[in-house]
């Protein structure tokens, strides 16, 4: 592992693994009466959330104290400007407190990087701008495979805005790495050209691709892209984009429904759809627990604990 | 006090009288001299080269309004560091130059601060607003030649018609001055719109935000008879076109920066928000075209875009952070390692670009040269060997520079202004 995951370009294939299996280790504690073990003791862990985030940031608090981390929450709304201190001055704050690894979620793509450069703590990307989200794209990971038993070759589609989606990026690159096959559906407005360099096909036409698939990874679409002309209306893009009940027919059996959360049910998901069995949306967030406290642990060098965990 | 010198065995690079050629130049009361006057110090300045003092089409002083960031003494100091003589000081400070007093008062700064003359730009449209016309009269009438509202197109095309129209009643050369961006397809765009963009997660500005705006603004040009100039070229097609003017008569000129000639939007993969520019760094394609659109003179200025901005402002978030690098300290370096020594540009071309051919647009009859006796004295001499890192201090207020920690070669020895050292033995002296 290197010193921080900022994306998922940082890992190769077997990191992968390795964080999976050490979060399927991690994953039972969760389901013991206490829910706890040591390997963290001592260390200090901030979340340092400069973009609202209840989930994520729930997830990662739950993560380090399952370790038996401090943990600091560090939350503001808004820009590191609109609240008058910069977030290189944060950063040098939390760093002079001695925290051991900060994870950090920002509105501003490319600000996780730019914090390695001002402090010597761990940093964890938990999210930033319309750039990354690579823990989001391991738990999606470790869903996918504790589900159909490997990633190598598995058919995913990510359907919705993937221009303006970091979960897209991270899982695009995630599993291109893991050797899964990668459809991006979406209009075109919402798919960046450059995407086929990803490593993945580009398609507009969802129910050409539906059949096929191992997993349909619905993205969240926010209204505001329709007030800027991406697309129509949120009728029209349900309609042509919309994992909607009819479509949801046409996947294979195996076939898993997952989604980032949080769901707008009725536009880019129908509620019914959400609520089958074959939706792991929440053993995804679950799931996401354990590959944090995997990632903390790794990161941090934990006492090895977790093998015993 | 003007000096009296002669630099023996310079090289004389001096693009309007087409000499090149080893020699002593002297310097007395001012101007250049015939002969060597007997008291006149003597500088050894074989293996250096002398240039008419460069001009800058294109610098932000940020006074009035932005003085945390750059003043008129500090930006005209870093000028003449660089080898700079005269700039062309963009209108968009706070309050902006929309009037003649703003104007003069510029003015006054640099003729008190002494380091390099100052050309305001006038804005076209007052308060920058890109609404109604500016009092374009009284600030001719106060010497101001170029306007522009840098930093933003005009942004209709009726308005830009207007202005191009209405400047053609002034006796003197009046040039509209534009920066090429459709703010439509810029807005919230953090830079060059591409695959680094995509996988970067940052918006992008694309390149045919630039050519839009110049195929327009050439059409209004060709149509109205009006002078225009484009600033800061950054894309290929945008280049095609203003070749294409230019053989149809047009009365277009264009300017291209030394980022732009050297950088591409693969620099941008460290979120550093030194390359962060408006117009954004594009690929080594656009790169390619614009150094073959710089050599064969369809742009014919390199021009700085000097942007200096505060520590605190550029170490921020990549998309909280200002546009903009400092570049009169580096301009001439950049040109010479980057497209001189590898044979990008003649040495002859790019002095002629950086000196005779922005003071022709700029209408700075006394500079740029040709540097004959009974001229102005206004020179630089380089090293062209000596090899330098770029990092602080700067003579500019400002540390932003997309070039820090690069080693170039080419150092400004003396700069000389009306026949006063403003730098001497590589330092300046105000």
């Amino acid at each position: 592992m290197n010193d921080h995951l900022l994306s998922m370009h940082d890992l190769t294939a077997a990191d992968v693994t390795r964080i999976l299996d050490t979060a399927g280790s991690f994953r039972e504690v969760g389901s013991r009466v206490i829910k706890k073990v040591p390997a963290l003791r001592g260390r200090t862990v901030v979340n340092l959330f400069l973009e609202n985030s209840t989930r994520t940031r729930i997830s990662f608090e739950l993560a380090a104290k399952r370790l038996s981390a401090d943990v600091i929450n560090f939350s503001a709304g808004g820009s590191s400007v609109a609240k008058g201190e910069s977030l290189k001055d944060t950063a040098l704050t939390l760093q002079a407190m001695g925290a051991d690894a900060i994870v950090v979620r920002h509105s501003s793509s490319g600000s996780p990087l730019q914090l390695t450069r001002w402090v010597d703590a761990h940093v964890l990307n938990a999210g930033d701008g319309t750039h990354e989200h690579p823990t989001q794209a391991l738990l999606d990971l470790y869903t996918m495979r504790e589900k159909h038993g490997r990633l190598d070759g598995l058919r995913v589609a990510i359907v919705g805005d993937v221009l303006h989606s970091r979960v897209a990026r991270s899982l695009s690159i995630g599993l291109v790495t893991v050797g899964a096959e990668v459809t991006l559906v979406g209009p075109p407005t919402l798919i960046p050209p450059e995407a086929p360099a990803w490593g993945v096909e580009v398609s507009y036409d969802l129910d050409g691709v539906i059949p096929k698939l191992d997993v349909c990874y619905v993205l969240r679409v926010q209204r505001e892209r329709q007030r800027l002309e991406y697309f129509p209306s949120v009728r029209e893009y349900a309609r042509l984009f919309g994992l909607t009940s009819e479509r949801a027919q046409m996947l294979p059996e195996t076939a898993l429904i997952m989604h980032p959360g949080p769901m707008n049910r009725g536009v880019e998901i129908d509620s019914d759809v959400a609520d089958r069995p074959a939706a792991v949306i929440e053993e995804q967030v679950t799931n996401g627990i354990a590959i944090r406290m995997a990632l903390l642990y790794l990161l941090l060098g934990g006492t090895g604990e977790a093998e015993a965990a | 006090m003007t000096e009296r010198v002669v630099f023996e065995g310079v090289r004389l690079v001096d693009p309007l009288a087409g000499v090149d050629e080893v020699r002593d130049v002297a310097v007395a009361d001012g101007v250049l001299s015939a002969e060597t006057p007997s008291d006149a110090e003597r500088i050894d300045a074989r293996g250096l080269i002398l240039i008419p003092g460069l001009v800058d089409l294109h610098t932000h002083l940020r006074e009035p309004g932005g003085e945390h960031k750059e003043t008129v003494a500090t930006g005209t100091r870093a000028a003449a560091a660089g080898g700079y003589t005269a700039v062309a000081a963009m209108a968009n400070t706070d309050p902006p130059a929309d009037n003649a007093a703003i104007v003069q008062a510029v003015r006054d700064l640099a003729a008190a601060a002494g380091s390099c003359d100052v050309f305001p730009v006038g804005a076209i449209t007052r308060g920058l607003g890109g609404e109604t016309l500016a009092e374009i009269e009284e600030m001719v009438d106060a010497g101001v030649r170029v306007f522009s509202d840098d930093g933003r197109s005009v942004p209709t095309a009726r308005l830009l018609r207007n202005a191009l129209t209405y400047a053609k009643a002034f006796p003197a050369d009046v040039v509209l001055a534009e920066h090429a961006e459709d703010a439509s397809l810029t807005d919230g765009g953090q830079m060059h719109e591409g695959a680094r963009s995509a996988s970067l997660g940052l918006a992008g500005r694309p390149a045919e935000a630039e050519e839009i705006i110049v195929a327009r603004d050439l059409a209004v040009a060709r149509a109205c008879g009006g002078r225009l100039h484009l600033c800061h070229l950054s894309s290929a097609r945008a280049v095609d076109l203003v070749r294409r003017a230019k053989a149809e008569g047009v009365r277009v000129t264009a300017e291209v920066t030394p980022h732009h000639l050297v950088g591409t939007d693969d620099d941008l993969v460290t979120y550093d928000t030194m390359k962060k520019m408006n117009p954004p760094l594009r690929t080594a394609e656009d790169r390619d075209a614009l150094r073959a659109g710089l050599a064969d003179g369809t742009i014919d200025a390199i021009a700085t875009d000097h942007a200096p901005h505060a520590v605190e402002e550029k170490d921020l978030e990549f998309d909280l952070a200002p546009p903009g690098t400092i570049g009169l300290e580096t301009a001439l370096a950049v040109v010479l390692t980057h497209l001189v020594e590898p044979g990008v540009l003649p040495l002859m071309r790019a002095i002629e670009a950086m000196t005779s051919a922005p003071a022709r647009i700029l209408g700075a009859v006394d500079h740029g040269g040709p540097l004959e006796p009974g001229r102005p004295a206004n020179l630089a001499v380089f090293d062209p060997s000596a090899a330098w890192t770029v990092e602080p201090p700067f003579a500019s207020k400002a540390r932003n520079s997309a070039f820090l920690g690069e080693r170039l070669r080419g150092r400004v020895r003396f700069t000389m202004l009306r026949g006063v050292f403003t730098v001497a033995d590589g330092k300046p002296t105000r």
